[in-house]
């Protein structure tokens, strides 16, 4: 029972948003990278992704369910994922960008894989067993995401000219969208004072060194530092969550109060 | 079924004594139930015959994932969007395991991209229809997935061996599948009032295009004649239609819909339901090209083809970069 491991020392109401963080990026890139489901440009490469795409939604229902069972007001994952509108999503903003031709795509999971990796490493080793159960189990599962994107990144940037020159474009598009994940506020200093979750920035240092030595042997250039676009986890989001919301949660809202 | 209307270039079905030595071996083998594997010798009317249906079979898993997958993004729930995209996942690996058996026969992938791209080949008349609400994903499961079941159990018993054993793994999936569809349809016609007038719309449009996924009755048919004495088909279009019918009007009796046939009736004597004929002429139109989504279907895959040109292109330069390397570190090591 959530109660039973309720530990008052962690402020519930920041769990929760935590929580819903982790919840979000999952359902809204699981959510991207369904769109390619049939339109992958080879057979194979279109069941890796749904692969992909079928564990993020089971990593969301495990962190929106866990959401809800700390939030204690009877909302389920499925109410979560479908119930909320724009402002009260927490995914970062990298996630919701449009998927572009395949290069982007394999892009954006790459710099978001690198970072789940290292969050998920960290959160097995999280004070709140029923987060260090789902980073178990879920490590496992990004541990074989970050393998896959991380050598199509190289296999294209050190392809042919063309699959170079859009893998850098890419890179170049995304870049200004990666900051974000190692920003911290409240609620990351709170989780990190109990234990609960590594500040966002202890995990840059990582993250640079898998993208770097990765984009080195892709024949990429990493982008110079520059501006970084924030937002999405406090629930400043870009346009395009709004019409990914539209399409997800059409059923819900059109029928209110249907079981399916 | 998947495979429809299959040529056999065969203009009668021979007897043994017609038959030269070799290929009258070949046929009493098929006879006594035996198997025919990828290097053994066979007609060249059993290979393209074969190399047709198992392509045509193969187009019909992949580009069967563009209705379904339609709905993946507007899945009611998060459980119902992970089975969907895993059964939509699951037709790509159909689609892999077919492309590959037809390998065996000679005829390589990308040729028979070739061939569907260009119009050449076919795929199933069904997935030419539009996926319009959440039911039609649940009617797909139940009457598509079903009427393709109907045709497969018997084709886990093909002559030809790489076929006969895709279609066992094919299969389990396949009825996984048709669970899965009638299972979104219980929950539909047990909700709300509009939840089973959609479920009910649904069957009225997929119910006509379900029996013809059978195809026309090829009693008198020579090609399905031959494929039937070679063991590539084992019954005719119209048994395995009423083999259909009867199986899935009790189904839509227990879901409380109505069976848009005004013709449907229970024939005591035959044990088995007498059915009104399908629009035929509605079937050639879509099998020529003026289905609802012909044109849709085909430029998706297309699209995809064409738009993945660069990346193909990559793996295959990079590859040939990395074996290049490797060769020259050897070459300086030694």
């Amino acid at each position: 029972m959530a109660t039973a491991t309720l530990d008052p020392a962690v402020d519930q109401a920041a769990l929760f948003e935590f929580l819903l963080r982790l919840g979000d990026n999952a359902l809204i890139l699981g959510h991207r990278v369904s769109e390619w489901c049939g339109h992958s440009p080879a057979l194979e490469e279109d069941i890796a992704l749904s692969n992909t795409a079928l564990d993020l939604i089971g990593q969301t229902q495990l962190w929106l369910g866990l959401a809800g069972e700390v939030e204690g007001k009877g909302r389920s994952a499925d109410t979560l994922a479908y119930l909320r509108d724009g402002f009260e999503f927490r995914n970062i903003l990298l996630v919701e960008r449009p998927n572009g031709d395949f290069g982007k795509t394999l892009m954006r999971q790459f710099l978001f894989d690198a970072w789940h990796f290292l969050m998920l490493k960290a959160l097995k080793g999280s004070t709140d067993r029923r987060i260090a159960e789902i980073a178990e189990k879920a490590s496992k599962e990004v541990a074989y995401h970050l393998d896959r994107s991380r050598d199509l990144v190289i296999r294209l940037g050190d392809g042919t000219a063309e699959s170079h020159r859009r893998m850098q474009e890419a890179l170049d598009d995304l870049w200004a969208f990666t900051g974000e994940m190692f920003m911290g506020d409240a609620v990351d200093a709170a989780l990190a004072e109990a234990g609960v979750a590594p500040t966002p920035h202890s995990l840059k240092a990582g993250w640079d060194e898998i993208i770097e030595e990765t984009l080195a042997e892709a024949t990429l250039k990493t982008p110079a530092d520059a501006y970084m676009h924030k937002g999405g986890r406090r629930g400043v989001h870009t346009e395009h969550l709004g019409f990914i919301l539209a399409e997800l949660q059409f059923l819900q809202r059109a029928y209110p109060g249907a079981t399916w | 079924m998947y495979a429809q209307m299959v040529k056999t270039d065969s203009a009668r079905v021979r007897s043994l004594d017609e038959m030269d030595p070799v290929e009258r071996a070949f046929q009493e083998r098929i006879d006594a139930g035996q198997k025919i594997e990828p290097k053994e010798w066979m007609p060249e009317g059993y290979r393209k015959t074969l190399v047709r249906q198992i392509s045509q079979h193969a187009h019909s898993e992949i580009v069967g994932q563009l209705p379904e997958g339609n709905w993946i993004t507007r899945a009611p729930t998060l459980e119902r969007k992970a089975i969907l995209l895993a059964k939509v996942q699951d037709e790509a690996g159909h689609g892999l395991y077919l492309y590959c058996a037809a390998e065996t026969l000679g005829v390589s992938r990308d040729e028979m991209y070739e061939q569907l791209h260009s119009g050449k080949a076919k795929y199933s008349s069904i997935f030419n229809y539009p996926t319009l609400t959440w039911a039609d994903i649940g009617a797909i499961g139940w009457l598509v997935d079903g009427a393709a079941i109907m045709n497969q159990v018997p084709l886990q018993r093909c002559s030809y061996g790489p076929y006969s054993r895709a279609m066992v793994r094919i299969c389990k999936e396949e009825s996984f599948h048709q669970r899965q569809g009638y299972d979104v349809l219980m929950k539909m016609v047990k909700g709300t009032p509009a939840q089973k007038a959609m479920v009910q719309d649904a069957l009225n449009r997929w119910w006509w295009p379900s029996l013809m996924m059978f195809g026309p009755s090829d009693d008198a048919s020579v090609h399905s004649a031959q494929s039937m004495a070679w063991k590539i088909k084992q019954n005719s279009n119209d048994e395995l239609r009423q083999k259909f019918v009867d199986q899935t009007v009790p189904q839509a009796e227990y879901l409380g819909l109505t069976v848009p046939d005004p013709d449907l009736k229970w024939n005591a004597e035959k044990g088995g339901y007498d059915f009104g004929e399908p629009d035929w002429q509605e079937f050639f139109n879509v099998i020529a090209g003026n289905g609802p989504c012909n044109a849709e279907r085909l430029n998706a895959r297309k699209k995809a083809w064409d738009d993945g040109a660069w990346f193909r292109d990559g793996l295959v330069a990079h590859a040939e970069k990395a074996a290049s390397r490797r060769q020259a570190a050897r070459i300086a090591a030694e």
